[in-house]
């Protein structure tokens, strides 16, 4: 249950806010040794980091592992249906531009039931931060084959042949649509992710930030990320094309660095407000 | 004296039919006249069919007649295959181009006259001269329109256009007119009452629609371009922005439904509107909206169905998926508006329903409805009171409870902003705090209380129109109505008895008031547009109907006529 525990909303003159702040006190359905509790505590650092008053937070998720999310926050919180994370931040944002909105979820919620919304989150570029946990499997439902898996993976029974289909590369799409900020990082690394996680929620228009969390119980393999994975070269960030080129060669272990900046102007809705009803209903006078 | 005109301008899309009954109806009601436009258009984007179907009358008319007096078409092209949708009376002429081949026989076997008039050469005649205008000029001066208010209009119509299409314009319009005057025929109907205090307007079902979503508030839509709700957006978008608000065109109806709730959720009232297929893809988040108690509005333009059916033409059949269209047990409202004038109404009272009771609410109208443009009495205001109950701040030490179950059902909502009251909206079944739950005792309680607050809310009057008297009684709802009411009319003018119930609230059902209102009805006729009688079969399912109770329904998009439901009566009087 969420409790009106946190701080004063205001920071100007307050105690700072602590990271504990911005946690619930629900207990989290995850299983030891998953990766999205560190993901948890990075963004409450990031969220302590930027002093932002709960009250002014959202965080809006799909179905999912990762998209229970939001009920460990002390933030406002959307839990939605699977795959319309986007969507629904986006409503949010555009018609409260004053909050700060983050969107979290998985592979499978955000890249293929809401692959749409992803392609046209980027294209649109609404000022709001989406953190993908990234663990190429479906473990809510026990383990099936997601669009970041490779495709010889036999670890279902579904798919018991591997899905023989090619694996989804979501930054380089998100970087061919336009999102304005893209970094992938690795739960394991939390001070680096929450380093990105702030720079991430600061930088205006659509960030994406792909997070590698592995799933222990459904790709125990995942347990060597932390000996595989390595910091993206620094050249990796030099420009779109650079970063492309990166993302399409890597193996997808690379981490911890911001592969574009973009300086898209996020998407605003501006009603000009000079007319009242009086005004509208005067076009149907005859 | 002749109280009611009825007229077809046709010809191929493109050729200007509607575009000149825009102007005819606009004339009209200019000449104090009451006047009523339904359209008939084929699936092609240009070319194909269109009619535009008009009505004149000296008192408010919102359906068709049952036949049409002059039919004029500046090609035949396609039209023989929707005469269905124009029939024609042994009294009717039709005014028909000969060089433009002949009559479809089918229009013919109305027994209607045949009158021939070189239109086309007409506007020929005429530099930059058109058809469509010369033809609207031979409607006015049949139907008894001055020359100088349809000059007015076709030259407003044309505004910005330039001189020279102005000048050949008012020439075509008066060549028309004067064509008319040679044919020794007349339809004419004698000047129309000036209105008293109200004005009137000119406007269309779709348009009423919007504006009502405005008076009740709304400011956020975000939509996905459907036939036939297009209209709805298209008036919204810039009518939102004027008044601080937005409309926001998605990817798709997933993401509108998913971004209105995202809206309402941060506190700003919100709707989409769309049609069949479009809900339908909607309807998973719509559940969600139930379990999460976010107010969105939903509005249905219906069309034929199913699949992608009949896009552009009218039927009444996602009454069922409306109302039971949703997984899982989710009470949500379901209204109909009855009218053009109506869709104000009820779609305000829909988004007041919404925020009051924390509910999702689908609005049906329909592509009659919807696409209908009228000359009406300005339609009166209502004041919807903003009702969305608000949480504050809870006293130190308390916890928010978002889903707290109330003797009403209705739990204060926090909007996002106000301090001590985060919590996460929830579509898995939750505690009164919002944390997921699926204990069975926890589950009876949410859902009671979903239910509870729809249920013991006082709907008043407006769940139904109820007019007429006599123990017989036609039970209609939606675009239906319309012809009914006039069938009511029209037998009381013969001296019969018979009462109308129009339902506007579909769901929550209503059935004491129903009771009620068929207290001495001893025969019941229900009218709708659905080849499976989806109404009749929900009346039948929640409410008690007369022993005697028939069943007129056909599928669309041909639209019931008044004389029709007569006839049905007067077969009772008969037996």
């Amino acid at each position: 249950m969420k409790t009106g525990q946190q701080t004063q909303p205001s920071i100007a003159h307050a105690p700072a806010v602590e990271p504990e702040a911005y946690r619930s006190s629900v207990k989290p359905v995850w299983c030891p040794g998953c990766g999205d509790f560190s993901v948890l505590t990075a963004i409450t650092n990031a969220l302590a980091h930027l002093q932002l008053p709960p009250e002014r937070v959202a965080m809006v998720s799909g179905i999912g592992c990762s998209s229970r999310i939001p009920a460990y926050t002390n933030v406002f919180g959307f839990h939605g249906v699977h795959g319309r994370a986007l969507p629904l931040a986006s409503g949010l944002k555009l018609s409260r531009p004053d909050l700060t909105v983050l969107v979290a979820g998985g592979d499978g919620d955000g890249f293929s039931i809401g692959g749409n919304h992803f392609l046209h989150a980027c294209r649109r570029n609404v000022d709001m931060t989406y953190i993908v946990m990234d663990n190429q499997v479906y473990g809510m439902t026990k383990g099936q084959a997601s669009p970041t898996t490779a495709p010889e993976w036999s670890g279902s029974d579904l798919t018991p042949e591997g899905t023989g289909l090619l694996a989804f590369q979501p930054l380089v799409i998100a970087l061919a649509a336009g999102a304005n900020f893209v970094a992938r990082c690795f739960s394991g690394e939390q001070a680096n992710l929450t380093e990105i996680l702030v720079e991430a929620i600061r930088h205006p228009g659509f960030s994406v930030v792909q997070v590698l969390s592995p799933c222990v119980t459904f790709r125990p393999e995942q347990r060597q990320w932390k000996n595989l994975i390595r910091m993206a070269p620094e050249s990796a960030a030099a420009d779109l094309g650079s970063a492309v080129r990166h993302l399409m060669e890597d193996d997808g272990l690379s981490i911890g660095r911001v592969l574009h900046r973009g300086d898209r102007k996020p998407f605003v809705l501006a009603g000009c407000a000079d007319g009242g009803l009086e005004d509208l209903e005067e076009g149907f006078a005859l | 004296m002749r109280r009611s005109v009825s007229v077809v301008l046709a010809g191929s899309g493109g050729a200007g039919a509607i575009s000149a009954g825009t102007m005819l109806l606009q004339a009209a009601g200019r000449a104090n006249w009451y006047a009523y436009m339904t359209r008939s258009v084929g699936a092609q984007i240009r070319g194909g069919e269109a009619a535009a179907m008009l009505r004149f009358d000296l008192d408010p008319v919102s359906a068709h007649d049952d036949a049409f007096d002059v039919l004029i078409a500046l090609d035949w092209q396609d039209l023989g295959k929707h005469a269905a949708e124009m029939p024609l009376h042994a009294g009717s002429v039709i005014i028909a181009d000969p060089d433009q081949g002949p009559v479809p026989e089918v229009f013919l076997a109305s027994g209607a006259r045949q009158i021939q008039v070189l239109i086309k050469q007409l506007a020929k005649g005429i530099p930059g001269g058109r058809s469509n205008v010369v033809a609207t000029g031979i409607l006015g001066g049949l139907t008894g329109l001055p020359l100088d208010i349809l000059t007015q209009v076709c030259e407003e119509s044309l505004a910005g256009k330039g001189e020279k299409v102005r000048e050949a314009s008012v020439q075509a319009l008066r060549a028309g007119f004067e064509a008319a005057a040679a044919l020794g025929i007349a339809y004419r109907l004698p000047p129309g009452r000036v209105p008293l205090g109200a004005s009137r307007w000119n406007i269309t079902g779709n348009e009423a629609t919007g504006l009502g979503a405005i008076r009740g508030g709304v400011r956020y839509v975000a939509a996905y371009p459907i036939t036939p709700a297009t209209e709805i957006l298209e008036w919204m978008a810039p009518a939102l922005a004027r008044v601080g608000g937005a409309l926001v065109q998605v990817e798709d109806e997933l993401a509108a439904i998913n971004q209105i709730i995202g809206a309402s959720f941060g506190g700003v009232p919100s709707l989409t509107a769309t049609s069949g297929p479009g809900l339908s893809l909607m309807t998973e988040s719509l559940g969600l909206a139930v379990a999460s108690e976010t107010p969105v509005v939903v509005v249905n333009v219906m069309r034929g169905g199913p699949s992608t059916g009949i896009p552009a033409k009218s039927e009444q059949t996602d009454l069922n998926i409306a109302l039971h269209g949703l997984h899982g047990e989710a009470p949500h409202l379901v209204l109909a508006p009855n009218s053009v004038a109506d869709c104000l109404f009820t779609t305000g009272w829909a988004v007041h329903l919404a925020k009051t009771l924390q509910a999702p609410a689908l609005v049906l109208s329909d592509q009659l409805l919807g696409q209908s443009r009228v000359v009406l009495d300005r339609p009166a205001d209502v004041q919807w009171p903003c009702r969305r109950e608000l949480a504050s701040r809870p006293a130190a030490g308390e916890p928010y409870r978002r889903y707290a179950l109330t003797p009403s059902g209705v739990s204060p909502m926090a909007v996002p902003g106000t301090p001590g009251c985060q919590y996460t909206a929830e579509g898995l079944e939750h505690n009164e705090f919002g944390t997921p739950s699926s204990e069975a005792e926890n589950h009876r309680l949410q859902l009671d209380k979903r239910t509870r607050k729809l249920d013991a809310h006082d709907y008043g009057d407006s769940w139904a129109s109820l007019e007429g008297d006599g123990d017989w009684m036609i039970i209609t709802w939606g675009s239906c109505t319309a012809a009914v009411r006039e069938a009511v009319r029209r037998w009381h003018e013969d001296g019969g008895r018979a009462r109308m119930l129009s339902i506007r609230l579909l769901s929550p059902v209503q059935p004491k008031k129903f009771a009620q209102a068929l207290r001495g009805v001893s025969r019941a006729l229900v009218v709708e547009q659905s080849h499976s009688a989806q109404f009749y079969r929900y009346l039948r399912a929640f409410y008690e109907l007369p022993g005697h109770c028939d069943v007129l329904h056909r599928p669309g998009p041909l639209p019931f006529r008044p004389g029709e439901i007569v006839e049905q009566l007067a077969g009772w009087n008969r037996a």
